[in-house]
């Protein structure tokens, strides 16, 4: 049993536990995820890690309250536990002096984007940083990022803070030089700023969060075409080259199971599995 | 009860083993063979001739003294049939459920020769069964030796050499990936061949031994086998992580919805219980017609359980004939009678998708066989031209795994062969001091309990090691 020490909502539906976990603390680096599970019942769910603090004991993640795992595990508190957490899985991010680096954090994962720039930097790094959101509501970590960044922007879908959309990022590029592009959220986010570094031919590396059950190199769920060939997500990456990887193909496997994720989610609520029901 | 003369005629037809009827048990997934009664099991071990030189035992991978066991069955005393049995076999109600004994100890039965062999692995398992309801009893252990040892992976392996050391008073911890032990025997083998509860109650059984069980450590990700040796304390480790990655096709359209590996099919419907669903959270969609590709006992394991989830035909697609299957007898008989069609000498060559990307038809090319190839079986060759195309609206890839990579990419030092398996000597020992391997990390696919024969001779292999190092 992992027991929760701190928890923070960093946006509507978006939470931030700190867990009790000394030994995966000791091994985390950035880049890697865990899997957890709520119980007997429960389904396996990854999720990336955020941060690490091996003299506490303690690892970080974030998750959007979406379907019925992470609504469930949004209903916990400081104190409660989590019955297991498997990790550190997949491989470490590559961190080291590339030079002038250009990091672009969506949705939940500016969380782990944070921990990465923070590596960047410790190693020497510039970095210029992008936090995205589909509402200006959704953001966070903006000051961290701030600190942080050489240069700082912010982009939303609908414009409600920042630019509009990723559009500008060509003329950024177009600006500046940049040695690496790490880009870390939603599948189409990362399509879109693969597609804007490629005719530069600035290397960019992308996180893949494909649906996985293991999430150790058993059941090949998370496969994934990368330049042609067949890729495990949960052992060959979590992370590629975004130039290679068919996005289409892994926007369509992540939809797979779409309206049993539904069914679940709705079922529960139905029941009175949220709380609000029965109160 | 009891009755030591011969016997005065053979009798050459074993007693049948009760069964679901497969009209019934094709809608659930409560076990399929019920077991034998306490008359029954006497009856069966009646025919045993208790041969001087018994044949039988070579069979065993794990070395039993079968006819011993037998007798004590046959004498009413099934409290010390179950001790003979556990003497060798720390997991015998898992062994006589998924144990190919065909193939093992009842191919070299005398009476084979004349009639039906005697059926050790209903007997093993009608025994293990009723110390199981009974409530079971834990050997006296040996004096603590102080050494430790790291067993990685709580499959038939793992689990076998655990309980072998723990018995020589060694201390030991199972380091397994997953949430839950038993490896294969809770992620690949259905509720309906092996119930969980099952494994479950032999793993309560090891744990009794003063094993101890740490899940969710991956190891390579979270301690290296390095470690668990210099920093840890451990003083020798056995690697027993099994078959690990899915194999595919590699033809187009591989990656379409409604296309799992067995591997995922399995994972979600055993180990997830997703049969359930959404009572339990992992969901599985299942479609009308089913394709399973592959001729082997994961292959019968994956249609039997895609027909139980509600498929309305299922088709095992093989690329060679019946003769070679892989599978089981038992299991390719059980799996026709629940209405399963077998389509042999085919294989896919695409598959095709509908406007969401979900698989609608295969289309397969019809085979031939060729030569022997270096597995001693006839190579399937293509027909040219005989292309045809099956509507189908899931797909079950179950032609074989690869070695999960993992703890060969951190180990350095480790010896490993072009296919990714560790490489050991007779013994089980690997080329890095104090690690020892066994299973299907060491052979690649095969069997429960060829993975506890290899775990069991490691397990001897520790042990001397551990008592001559100072």
């Amino acid at each position: 049993m992992y027991e929760i020490v701190a928890e923070r909502e960093l946006a509507p539906k978006i939470k931030l536990f700190e867990v009790k976990a000394p030994d995966i603390a000791e091994k985390a680096q950035p880049g890697q995820f865990i899997i957890l599970i709520l119980g007997e019942k429960g389904e396996r769910i990854p999720l990336t890690i955020a941060d690490y603090d091996g003299e506490k004991g303690t690892i970080t993640f974030v998750f959007n309250e979406v379907g019925k795992t992470t609504k469930q595990l949004g209903l916990l508190r400081e104190g409660d536990r989590i019955a297991n957490i498997t990790g550190p899985l997949g491989n470490p991010s590559e961190i080291k002096k590339f030079g002038n680096v250009l990091c672009i954090g969506g949705g939940v994962m500016i969380a782990p984007m944070l921990l990465q720039v923070k590596a960047l930097r410790e190693v020497g790094n510039t970095v210029t940083t992008v936090i995205g959101a589909r509402i200006k509501e959704l953001l966070f970590y903006e000051d961290e990022m701030k600190a942080l960044s050489h240069k700082f922007y912010v982009a939303t879908d609908d414009g409600s803070k920042g630019y509009k959309g990723l559009g500008f990022m060509k003329e950024l590029i177009e600006e500046e030089k940049f040695d690496r592009c790490i880009a870390m959220g939603p599948v189409v986010m990362m399509k879109t700023v693969s597609e804007i570094t490629k005719p530069f031919g600035i290397p960019t590396i992308v996180t893949l969060t494909p649906i996985m059950v293991d999430g150790m190199g058993m059941c090949g769920v998370c496969r994934v075409t990368v330049g042609g060939k067949m890729k495990f997500a949960c052992v060959d990456g979590p992370e590629f080259d975004g130039h290679l990887v068919d996005f289409d193909g892994l926007i369509n496997r992540q939809r797979m199971f779409l309206p049993e994720e539904r069914l679940s989610s709705l079922l529960w609520e139905k029941l009175g599995g949220c709380g609000c029901g029965r109160r | 009860m009891a009755e030591d003369k011969p016997k005065p005629k053979v009798k050459k037809k074993a007693v049948p083993m009760p069964k679901q009827k497969p009209e019934v048990r094709r809608h659930n997934f409560n076990e399929v063979a019920l077991g034998y009664t306490e008359e029954q099991a006497i009856e069966e071990a009646n025919r045993c001739l208790q041969c001087p030189k018994p044949q039988c035992v070579p069979g065993c991978p794990v070395e039993i003294d079968i006819p011993a066991f037998i007798k004590l069955i046959r004498e009413g005393k099934f409290d010390e049939a179950v001790k003979k049995i556990k003497e060798k076999n720390s997991l015998p109600a898992i062994c006589g459920r998924v144990c190919p004994q065909e193939e093992q100890c009842q191919m070299n039965c005398v009476l084979g020769k004349v009639g039906d062999p005697v059926n050790i692995g209903r007997l093993e398992r009608f025994v293990a069964d009723w110390e199981r309801q009974k409530g079971v009893t834990v050997p006296e252990k040996t004096p603590v030796t102080g050494k430790k040892v790291a067993i990685i992976g709580a499959g038939p392996a793992g689990l076998t050499a655990a309980a072998d050391l723990a018995k020589l008073g060694h201390k030991v911890v199972i380091f397994e990936a997953l949430h839950l032990p038993g490896g294969v025997l809770v992620y690949g083998i259905p509720e309906f061949r092996l119930p969980k509860s099952i494994v479950q109650a032999e793993v309560d059984y090891i744990k009794k031994l003063g094993v101890e069980l740490r899940l969710g450590y991956l190891i390579g990700r979270i301690h290296t086998i390095p470690e668990l040796l210099k920093d840890e304390g451990f003083d020798a480790v056995f690697i027993g992580t099994g078959a690990g990655l899915p194999q595919f096709l590699g033809v187009p359209g591989e990656n379409l919805g409604g296309i799992y590996s067995a591997n995922e099919f399995l994972i979600r419907v055993n180990l997830m219980k997703s049969y359930a669903f959404p009572v339990y959270d992992t969901p599985i969609r299942i479609g009308k017609h089913v394709a399973v590709i592959g001729g082997g006992n994961v292959a019968m394991d994956s249609a039997r359980s895609a027909l139980r989830l509600g498929a309305e035909e299922v088709c095992i697609v093989y690329r060679r004939s019946r003769e070679e299957m892989p599978a089981r007898k038992e299991e390719i008989e059980n799996a026709e009678e629940e209405g399963i069609i077998c389509k042999f000498l085919a294989n896919p060559t695409r598959f095709i998708g509908d406007e969401k990307g979900w698989v609608k038809q295969m289309e397969c090319i019809c085979m031939e066989l060729g030569p022997p190839d270096e597995s001693g079986r006839r190579r399937p060759v293509p027909v040219k031209g005989s292309e045809f195309v099956m509507d189908v609206d899931t797909v079950i890839v179950a032609i074989g795994r690869t070695p999960n990579p993992i703890i060969q990419r951190t180990t350095e030092g480790l010896a490993v062969t072009k296919w990714g398996t560790i490489v050991v000597d007779e013994n089980g020992k690997t080329s890095l001091e104090g690690v020892y391997a066994g299973g299907d990390i060491v052979t690649g696919e095969a069997t429960v309990i060829s993975a506890m024969g290899a775990g069991k001779k490691a397990a001897r292999a520790i042990h001397q090691y551990l008592m001559n190092k100072k």
